[in-house]
């Protein structure tokens, strides 16, 4: 499969990543150089093997239905780069 | 009609549990911004969630409510999109593998039954809240409050199996009827905590394909689920008439206008990316866990409402409106199992109390009055200790006091004179009083009766029971 | 008397006895630290007021005698991963600029509450991604042995704290053999316990299935005891597993008798390095002599295993790394007051290049149309690799193979080329893909002096066998008694 400088600009974008001209270029042969190894998985045949997404014991963790102490208000959003009246602050949303 | 509309449901609830769905913070709602967060909701570097218990059980409850089957195992998946009310980047979901799936609920519409599809039940947490700046140096900010983050949510899922707004209005009040029975969610559409959103499509009458349809979003209350599903097929209807295309896309709804509108279109179609949640292990729904469920499962609305018809032989109206909710319907069965007048207590139960409640905007448990006080008022009526007429005062009374009806009975010195041998010396005394009447009564003149009974009343300060006055009168003059 | 040269239980007996005390041990390391850092740069931040202060309570507890173990006093040093309460945590990235957690990790307040000493927080790569520790945002660290090779990854600044005596012990993590390369690279024993072992809450997430936190030692002894602080269920993280944890001390036995030790020949391969493959098969001799049996044993799905865990764990990378948004945390550029140009200016300045490339390719193989191709298809291939060791498993008790390719390499040769870097890992992926435990302990060292490891693999939950094989190894050696002279 060969990875075009648009998928790389349409992944970017997925992603949140204000890439440069320069970036965009490296990252789209070295994509390709990386994709085009993982092609070799496609050799195998999986056909009716089941994915592994985690190799622990598939037992359910519950924890009970209790509440617990939160935050302090100033201690939630002391680490925000901008806050106010005790709400994270951002740029305005223009839906 | 020359089209059909077709309309299917996403409603998201909000479960009533204490704390979220993957930490301990509280899920109260209206309290200062912020102040129900914790690293794991805020999504600080490193955190895990872990499953609360009660949401799954929850969750289990309303899918045996509407007849969906349990999947053993079901998986929770990342929807990866930014918003800044997303803390992590994703949600917590269900895609591939929901809980359940395969259910189904029947409403009534136009004096008939109709099934709806549901097509699955998954859980999810909700995201936070923005709020908009107002102040002018706010403009051109937004502000995020993540106190709703990590609130457990069933998404349930219907398919496109409604044709008018009536038939989902009547599908979304019989969902909500029914998590309200189970206790799992309080439906409450204005605070957001029983959402919904419609896909609508128009098709030729008869056609089989599915037109393009539209997702509508933002309404709040059953009224603007039926306005805007209306307003938008017809909005489509025109469309198809004008040679025009239905677009597929998100519309919301404007109250205001009556109106839906599109939300601007945004630049990349969405792609969520879905994988499976590597920080949970797949939800395994223990039998155990669905056959607890099971057994707590309360009786639903609809069983409830064919009971009351048959085995009180009320009205299918009545019955509807004794069932609306649970404590409504308990608090009318206690009613009915002190006086064993089905009927009786549902004219009280229905026209006076619930007359009072509306007056004041309350609910059946918000009530002083016990149900067992009703009783014994229709108890004193059943005898004759008090009528009719002053029972709807004395009714009024104990509903704003609590007291039981006797005492005010007593207070207010109306008992009814009921004894037949107490009336009977009255009347003994009246007609002495009267010989000329009496004579000319019994030579024809019945027009005195009234004369006579009127008598008897004043005598007792209108005390006297009216039946038994009429009866004893007739049985003396007849002399 | 240096005591900086000692292992825990060498200065934990110390302490024990009085004959130091954990302020002095405190101190002896901070002056080394202060000696040898502008060299090594193995540390983002030291906290040497929180240690000395710890090491006094430490040394009230010994003076009671109350609640002492054997890490009681011990100075550690924490790969800067982990979150720790009220010390900045940067996991070398920039994107988390003045981030102070206000919690622990699971595994700091466990090592804690044990009594050890945090010296502070090692460097790394950024978000754990590298195999050279060169992709810190704040500064290479340099392999004590040569200061011109690189220590190895992600976590080079833990094993090159070690190996410079700048702490007793350290902690990092292992998604694809961040601990064990650099313990290789750097001459320290490095243990990755199975994947659930330890807990993963507070530990920044780089690849949740496959991400797993362990020990950095001089030796295997010490290691075991390091486990035995970290390890057991966490209910505060769903991927923990129930299991009862033993005395890893009491499998320290040097017994190896009837042990069957597999060599599986997908890991002696061409191209691989002479001097590197000699050393590894001079041990293997080494455990024979002691009495084990080797077996030859086969991974077939090997050399599928470098492109399942490029898929899986930058997948996973991809949606682990969206909460660096510059909304409640961290760093936030904001030059347009558009939320859209936030966003990506934020990320785009604060992720460095490995990082970014990463969450390209994660994003690539979930987006819509590739999903099946990529991150589904790894995930199958991903069972192949676990059902391999599986069956291996059926025929030997522990596996037995080179930690990596190679011995460490120079600064530089590798960045401009990813794949090879990714290459680098080969030897220790398949260990993180089937969630088994596994360890590098020194096995020799070549002709330029730069050490050479020896992975044991071993079974599901089974940390015992691994650290009675390394223990048997060890102690029939002496590779792990020598320190670099910096």
């Amino acid at each position: 499969m060969s990875i075009t400088k648009k998928d790389v600009l349409h992944v970017a974008d997925l992603a949140r990543l204000a890439l440069t001209e320069k970036e965009i270029d490296l990252y789209t042969g070295q994509l390709q150089r990386i994709l085009s190894y993982v092609e070799k998985l496609s050799e195998l045949d999986t056909s009716g093997v089941a994915p592994t997404t985690t190799t622990v014991p598939p037992e359910t963790a519950f924890r009970e239905d209790r509440v617990t102490p939160s935050l302090a208000q100033e201690d939630a959003l002391r680490n925000a780069p901008l806050s106010e009246k005790g709400c994270f602050k951002v740029p305005k949303i223009i839906e | 009609m020359k089209y059909e509309a077709v309309i299917g449901l996403e409603v998201h609830a909000q479960l009533l549990t204490d704390s979220k769905l993957f930490c301990g913070c509280s899920t109260r709602f209206g309290s200062e911004p912020n102040t129900q967060v914790c690293q794991i909701c805020l999504g600080m570097p490193g955190v895990l969630p872990v499953l609360n218990k009660k949401a799954v059980e929850f969750a289990v409850k309303m899918s045996l409510a509407v007849n969906c089957r349990i999947n053993p195992r079901s998986i929770f998946a990342r929807k990866n999109y930014f918003y800044p009310d997303l803390p992590k980047g994703y949600q917590v979901s269900q895609y591939t593998e929901p809980l359940s799936e395969h259910g189904h609920l029947e409403i009534d519409i136009d004096g008939g039954r109709k099934r709806i599809g549901i097509t699955r039940i998954h859980m999810e947490e909700d995201a936070g809240k923005l709020l908009h700046g107002e102040g002018i140096e706010d403009s051109n900010f937004s502000f995020v409050d993540l106190n709703r983050t990590g609130v457990p949510l069933i998404e349930i899922v219907s398919e496109p199996d409604m044709r008018t707004s009536d038939e989902a209005v009547a599908y979304l009040k019989a969902l909500r009827d029914i998590l309200v029975y189970l206790r799992i969610c309080d439906g409450n559409m204005e605070e957001g905590s029983f959402r919904c959103d419609a896909n609508v499509s128009v098709r030729l009458m008869g056609a089989e394909k599915l037109g393009t349809k539209a997702e509508l979003k933002n309404m709040n209350s059953f009224k603007y689920v039926k306005e805007a599903i209306d307003y938008e097929i017809q909005r489509q209807i025109d469309l198809v008439e004008n040679g025009e295309k239905v677009v597929q896309e998100t519309r919301l709804f404007d109250a205001s206008k009556g109106i839906t509108a599109s939300m601007r279109s945004k630049e990349e179609a969405h792609d969520y990316r879905y994988f499976p949640e590597p920080d949970l292990l797949p939800l395994n729904v223990g039998a155990k866990l669905v056959d607890q469920a099971r057994e707590t499962l309360p009786e639903l609305p609809e069983a409830k409402r064919a009971r009351f018809i048959t085995d009180y032989a009320i009205p299918p109206y009545d019955a509807g409106v004794l069932t609306a909710t649970r404590e409504l319907a308990d608090y009318y069965e206690e009613v009915v199992k002190a006086t064993g007048e089905p009927k009786v207590s549902s004219n009280w139960v229905m026209g006076e109390l619930l007359r009072l409640l509306k007056e004041d905007g309350k609910d059946v448990g918000d009530c002083a009055l016990k149900p067992s006080a009703i009783a014994d008022l229709i108890g004193m009526i059943k005898k004759g200790a008090i009528s009719g007429k002053m029972a709807k005062e004395v009714f009024e009374e104990m509903y704003k006091t609590g007291k039981p009806p006797a005492g005010i009975v007593k207070a207010r010195g109306i008992t009814q004179i009921s004894d037949e041998s107490e009336l009977a010396g009255v009347i003994d005394r009246v007609l002495e009083a009267n010989p000329e009447s009496v004579d000319r009564y019994r030579s024809g003149k019945v027009q005195l009766f009234g004369f006579f009974v009127g008598e008897t009343m004043k005598a007792t300060k209108g005390q006297a029971n009216p039946q038994a006055v009429n009866k004893i009168l007739k049985e003396k003059l007849a002399g | 008397m240096d005591l900086t040269s000692l292992t825990i239980h060498g200065l934990s007996e110390k302490l024990k006895n009085r004959e130091t005390t954990s302020v002095e041990a405190t101190k002896a390391f901070l002056k080394r630290i202060e000696e040898v850092e502008p060299k090594v740069r193995a540390f983002i931040t030291v906290t040497a007021g929180e240690a000395l202060k710890s090491a006094g309570e430490a040394d009230k507890r010994i003076a009671k005698g109350e609640g002492i173990t054997p890490l009681t006093g011990v100075p550690i040093a924490v790969k800067d991963i982990f979150c720790t309460k009220d010390i900045r945590t940067t996991c070398a990235s920039k994107i988390l600029e003045g981030f102070i957690p206000p919690y622990d990790s699971t595994v700091v307040r466990k090592l804690k509450e044990a009594g050890a000493v945090i010296l502070g927080k090692n460097n790394m790569d950024e978000f754990a991604m590298g195999s050279s520790t060169e992709n810190s945002a704040f500064s290479p660290t340099y392999n004590p042995w040569a200061l011109d090779r690189v220590p190895g990854g992600s976590s080079g600044g833990s094993a090159a704290s070690v190996a410079a005596s700048e702490c007793v012990a350290s902690i990092g993590t292992d998604t694809g053999g961040s601990i064990r390369q650099p313990a290789s690279c750097c001459g320290v024993v490095g243990l990755k316990p199975t994947y659930g072992r330890v807990s993963r809450f507070g530990m920044i997430a780089f690849a949740s299935s496959l991400d797993q936190a362990g020990p950095f030692t001089k030796d295997t002894t010490d290691a075991a005891i390091m486990l035995n602080a970290m390890a057991g269920h966490d209910p505060s993280d769903s991927t923990s597993i129930k299991a009862e944890v033993p005395d890893y001390r009491t499998f320290l036995t040097g017994e190896v008798k009837g042990l069957k030790v597999g060599i599986p020949k997908e890991y002696f391969i061409e191209g691989m390095d002479k001097e590197v493959e000699a050393s590894v098969r001079e041990a293997l001799e080494v455990l024979k002599k002691a009495g084990a049996a080797l077996v030859p044993v086969t991974l077939p799905h090997t050399e599928y295993a470098v492109g399942v865990y490029y898929l899986v764990a930058t997948a996973e990378a991809s949606s682990n790394l969206a909460r660096y948004d510059g909304v409640k945390y961290g760093l936030r550029v904001d030059e347009t007051g558009s939320l859209l140009d936030m966003y990506k200016k934020t990320r785009d300045e604060g992720f460095g290049g490995e990082v970014k490339r990463r969450i390209m390719l994660g994003t690539y193989s979930l987006s819509a149309g590739y999903y099946d191709a990529y991150y589904k298809k790894a995930s199958e291939v991903r069972t192949l690799i676990k059902n391999d060791f599986d069956e291996a498993f059926k025929s030997c008790d522990i596996i037995a193979t080179p930690t990596a390719p190679t011995a460490a390499f120079k600064l530089g040769e590798r960045v401009e080329d990813p794949l090879t870097m990714y290459l680098s890992d080969i030897f220790t992926i398949s260990c993180n893909l089937a969630g088994i435990p596994g360890i590098s302990l020194p096995c020799g060292f070549t002709k330029e002096g730069l050490p050479v490891g020896l992975q044991l693999l071993g079974r599901t939950l089974d940390e015992g066998t691994v650290l009675k094989t390394a223990y048997a190894y060890e102690s029939a050696t002496e590779w792990h008694t020598r320190r670099p002279k910096i």
